[in-house]
C-alpha cells in the first residue's frame, strides 16, 4: 500500500496523503459556495443521463462557468451520469460526452457499461468513476473495474473500513467513499420500489423515495393475515438514519481512502456550506498533527445545525441495527434555519448587507460562520432595507437588508439562527 | 422457428422429475450463500443429483452465484465454481464481476450468464458482458415489451427473459425485519423472519402485498404481482429470445409443475399453429388464475407498462 505519512526532521508525523473532499452541489450557487467553503472537488448533474431529476442541475454553459470558477480555486468537477440506460437513452450520449470533454469537467461517475466504453470512445480525456449503483462491494470486483480502465471506484454504501483496507491491500485504484448524508437502505441500483409503486424509474432519476414511506407487517395464514403489530405499535419503516462519519476521518485517512463523499445534490447552500467547511476543518487537523488530533465538541455541534435528521455511522465498523433506522419521527426538524447570505461588509462602519434567505427582525440573537471567521454569535440591531428605510422585519426572500455586525464578516459568509 | 428454452426453478430434488416431466428444458437451482431467492435451497450434494436427473433427460441445470459479495464471501467462490464445473453444470449465474474474475481463473471453461436482475437495460451493456465471457445477459424486469425485442435485435449474446413469477423490488444488507421487530421488543428467538414464515407489507396507499423476508444476504421485499404474459408470447417467440423464465420463489412445487406444464403448452401451441394459440390465449390465463394462491393476482409487470423519470 502506498505511504500516506512522513515524519518531519523534530520527529512529529504529518499526513502526505490528504484525502479529496468531494461535495454535491444541485446548481451553480451551490458549486461555488461548496468551493468556497473548501470542497477540493464537487460533483453535479446535467440535464440527462444522471440520477435525482428533480434536482435543478446543469446545463453545458453553467457546467463551463462551474470548471471555471473551480479552477481558480484549484478544484474540480465530476459529473454524474449514473442512470442504467434504457435502449432510447443511447441517443444523444456522444455528443453530451464530448460535451463534457470540451468545457473541461475532470470526470464523470457512471454506472453503466454502455457509458463507461461510450465515455473512452468520444470523450477519452475525461476521468471515468464508477457509481455507488454498481453495489461494488468486493476486491475481486474492484479488480475487474481496475482492468477495465477506470481511474476511481465508488464504493457501495454498504462496505465498511475492514472491507476497504483489503480491497486498498489488493488493488490499486483510487477509492471514493461517502462521509455524510442520506443513505439507500437498498444496495443502489437493485432497487425497484419506485417503479413498482409509482410507475417512476428509480435506476433513471425517478425515485420517489418509497423506502421512507410507512408499511405495516402482516403473516399470512391459510386464511387469512395477522397482524405483526398493535395499536400501539408504530409502522413498519425502513428508513435509514443518515450516514455521518464524523469521528471516523481519521481512520478512513489512515487507511488511504482517495476521496470522501459528502452527499446531497438536493440540499442548500447552507447546508453544504456548513458540512463542507466541519469536514475541510477535521481533513486539515488530522493531516496537520494526527498523533495530536482530538475532534473538536464544536465540530460536532456545528454539522447539527444543518442535520435534516437523526444520523450514524451505518455499515462503518458493523450491520447497523435497529438504532440506526427511524421508526417515529422520519424526519426531524432542522434547529437552525439559514436566514441570510452575506454580500458584502464595510469595514470602516461595520455594516453588512445581506441577502434574506429566511425571516428575521431586530432582536433576534443570528449566528455568522465563514471559511475566514470563526463562528460568533449577536444580535440584529437595527435593521434596513437597501434604500436605507427602517424596517421592523425581514420579510422577504432574497431581499437585500442592512445592519451592524460586530464583528468583521466577508462577502459568501452565512447567517443562521435557532429555529423557531 | 427455434423452441426456446423453457427455464424452470424447482423447490427441491424431490421436484426435478416433476418440472421436467411438465416441459422444462433447462432448471436453475443453488443456495443462499453464493445464490439470491431461491425457489428451494439446494446443497452441492443435490446439485449434483439435479445434474445427473435433469442431464439424463437432456435438461440444462444452471447454478446461481448472483449474489452481492462482500469481501468474505469470495474465499469459498473459486472452490465453489471448480465444484460446479466438475459435476458438469451447464452454466452459472453471476451479477457480481467477482464471479467472472474467479471464473476466468479456475473454471475458464464455465459457461456464464449475467443476471442482476434490474441492469440489464440495453443492448449495448447486454453485449459488454457477452465480451467480458457472459454467453447469456437475463434482462431486467422492469422494460417493456419494444425494449426486449429492441434488445434481442441487437444481442450478440443469448436473452433470457422472465415471463411469470413475482420479481424482486428491493434488497437490503439490513435485517429489516428483525430491526422493526426488536424496536417492537419482540424476542428474536422465537419470531421467525424467513421465508419459510411468509412476511408480507401491507401498503395501504395502494391496497398492495409485498412478501418480506431475511435470510443471510439480507432483506429482500417482492412485487406484489406476478408476472404472468401466458397469453403474450408471439412477439417473444417471433423475435426468438432464447429463454422463458419462471420463476417459483415462494410457491409451492405442484403450484410450480402445473404453471410448467400451461407454458409448455402455450410455447409449443404457438410454434405448431399460432392461431389456435390465440384461441387458447383466454383460457391459459384462467387456468393459470385458477391456481393462483389467495391474495395473490397476476399482470403482465412492466411488458406494457411505461416509467417515467
Amino acid at each position: 500500500m502506498e505511504q500516506i505519512t512522513v515524519k518531519t526532521a523534530e520527529g512529529k508525523r504529518i499526513i502526505t496523503k490528504k484525502p479529496e473532499l468531494l461535495a454535491p452541489a444541485g446548481n451553480l450557487e451551490k458549486l461555488k459556495i461548496a468551493v468556497h467553503y473548501g470542497a477540493d472537488a464537487v460533483f453535479i448533474g446535467g440535464q440527462e443521463f444522471g440520477l435525482r431529476s428533480n434536482a435543478d442541475n446543469f446545463s453545458i454553459e453553467e457546467m463551463a462557468e462551474g470548471v471555471q470558477f473551480a479552477n481558480k480555486y484549484g478544484a474540480r468537477i465530476y459529473v454524474t451520469t449514473n442512470i442504467f440506460a434504457h435502449n432510447e437513452n443511447m441517443d444523444g450520449l456522444d455528443e453530451y460526452l464530448q460535451d463534457l470533454e470540451r468545457v473541461s469537467v475532470a470526470g464523470i461517475i457512471v454506472a453503466d457499461p454502455l457509458i463507461i466504453e461510450t465515455c473512452k470512445r468520444v470523450a477519452p480525456k475525461l476521468e471515468v468513476h464508477l457509481s455507488t449503483q454498481q453495489s461494488l462491494a468486493n476486491w475481486q470486483a474492484v479488480k475487474f473495474w481496475k482492468e477495465e480502465g477506470l481511474e476511481r471506484v465508488v464504493l457501495a454504501r454498504e462496505v465498511g473500513l475492514e472491507e476497504m483496507l483489503e480491497m486498498k491491500r489488493n488493488v490499486d485504484i483510487e477509492i471514493e467513499t461517502f462521509i455524510h448524508g442520506a443513505m439507500c437502505i437498498s444496495y443502489s441500483g437493485r432497487c425497484t420500489l419506485s417503479n413498482h409503486m409509482t410507475a417512476r424509474d428509480s435506476n433513471r432519476g425517478g425515485c420517489c423515495q418509497s423506502c421512507r414511506w410507512d408499511y405495516f407487517l402482516y403473516e399470512e395464514g391459510e386464511s387469512q393475515e395477522t397482524a405483526l403489530f398493535t395499536e400501539e405499535d408504530v409502522p413498519f419503516a425502513m428508513s435509514p438514519k443518515d450516514l455521518n462519519l464524523i469521528e471516523s476521518i481519521p481512520k478512513l485517512i489512515e487507511a488511504g481512502i482517495d476521496s470522501l463523499k459528502i452527499e446531497g445534490r438536493m440540499k442548500s447552500i447552507h447546508y453544504v456550506a456548513t458540512v463542507v467547511s466541519v469536514y475541510r476543518k477535521v481533513i486539515d487537523a488530522y493531516c496537520a498533527d494526527p498523533d495530536n488530533f482530538e475532534i473538536d465538541p464544536k465540530w460536532l455541534e456545528e454539522l447539527a445545525k444543518c442535520a435534516n435528521r437523526p444520523t450514524a455511522p451505518a455499515f462503518f465498523e458493523n450491520i447497523p441495527g435497529v438504532d440506526e433506522q427511524l421508526f417515529k419521527n422520519h424526519s426531524q426538524k432542522t434547529t437552525h434555519d439559514f436566514a441570510g447570505l452575506v454580500l458584502d461588509y464595510d469595514d470602516k462602519t461595520g455594516i453588512i448587507t445581506l441577502q434574506q434567505r429566511n425571516y428575521f427582525r431586530p432582536g433576534d440573537e443570528v449566528e455568522f460562520f465563514g471559511p475566514e471567521i470563526e463562528n460568533f454569535t449577536q444580535k440584529v440591531g437595527n435593521l434596513w432595507d437597501e434604500d436605507d428605510n427602517e424596517l421592523d422585519a425581514a420579510r422577504h426572500p432574497l431581499q437585500i437588508v442592512k445592519f451592524k455586525a460586530e464583528k468583521p464578516v466577508y462577502r459568501n459568509n452565512m447567517m443562521r439562527k435557532e429555529a423557531r | 422457428m427455434a423452441k426456446p428454452e423453457l427455464l424452470v426453478t424447482p423447490t427441491s430434488v424431490a421436484h426435478i422429475d416433476d418440472v421436467i416431466d411438465a416441459g422444462a428444458t433447462a432448471v436453475i437451482v443453488g443456495e443462499e450463500t453464493f445464490g439470491l431467492r431461491l425457489a428451494g435451497e439446494f446443497s452441492r450434494d443435490h446439485i449434483k443429483e439435479t445434474v445427473y436427473k435433469a442431464h439424463g433427460k437432456g435438461v440444462k441445470v444452471y447454478v446461481a452465484v448472483n449474489g452481492i459479495f462482500h469481501n468474505d464471501r469470495l474465499s469459498d467462490l473459486p472452490d465453489y465454481l471448480k465444484y460446479l464445473d466438475d459435476i458438469g453444470v451447464d452454466a452459472v449465474v453471476f451479477g457480481d464481476p467477482a464471479v467472472l474474475m474467479v471464473a476466468r481463473e479456475f473454471a475458464p471453461n464455465m459457461k456464464l450468464h449475467w443476471n442482476t436482475e434490474t441492469t440489464a437495460t440495453n443492448w449495448y451493456t447486454a453485449n459488454y458482458w457477452g465480451r467480458k465471457g457472459a454467453k447469456r445477459a437475463v434482462l431486467a424486469r422492469e422494460l417493456n415489451m419494444d425494449a426486449i425485442v429492441e434488445i434481442k435485435e441487437n444481442a450478440e449474446v443469448e436473452i433470457e427473459v422472465q415471463v411469470h413469477g413475482m420479481t424482486c423490488m428491493f434488497q437490503s444488507k439490513r435485517t429489516l425485519i428483525g430491526n422493526y421487530m426488536e424496536f417492537q421488543g419482540k424476542d428474536l428467538k422465537v419470531e421467525g423472519r424467513s421465508k419459510d414464515r411468509t412476511l408480507i407489507l401491507h401498503d395501504p396507499e395502494r391496497d398492495a402485498k409485498y412478501p418480506i423476508w431475511e435470510d443471510k444476504n439480507g432483506t429482500h421485499i417482492m412485487s406484489p404481482k406476478d408476472i404472468c404474459i401466458i397469453d403474450e408470447l408471439e412477439e417473444m417467440l417471433d423475435a426468438g429470445i432464447d429463454s422463458f423464465k419462471i420463476d417459483g420463489i415462494l410457491k409451492s412445487s405442484d403450484y410450480i409443475t402445473k404453471i410448467t406444464k400451461l407454458y409448455r403448452e402455450a410455447i409449443d401451441l404457438y410454434l405448431e399453429d399460432p392461431e389456435a394459440y390465440t384461441d387458447k390465449k383466454d383460457d391459459f390465463v384462467e387456468e393459470v388464475r385458477a391456481i393462483q394462491p389467495r391474495n395473490r393476482d397476476i399482470d403482465t409487470g412492466f411488458f406494457f407498462k411505461e416509467t417515467v423519470y
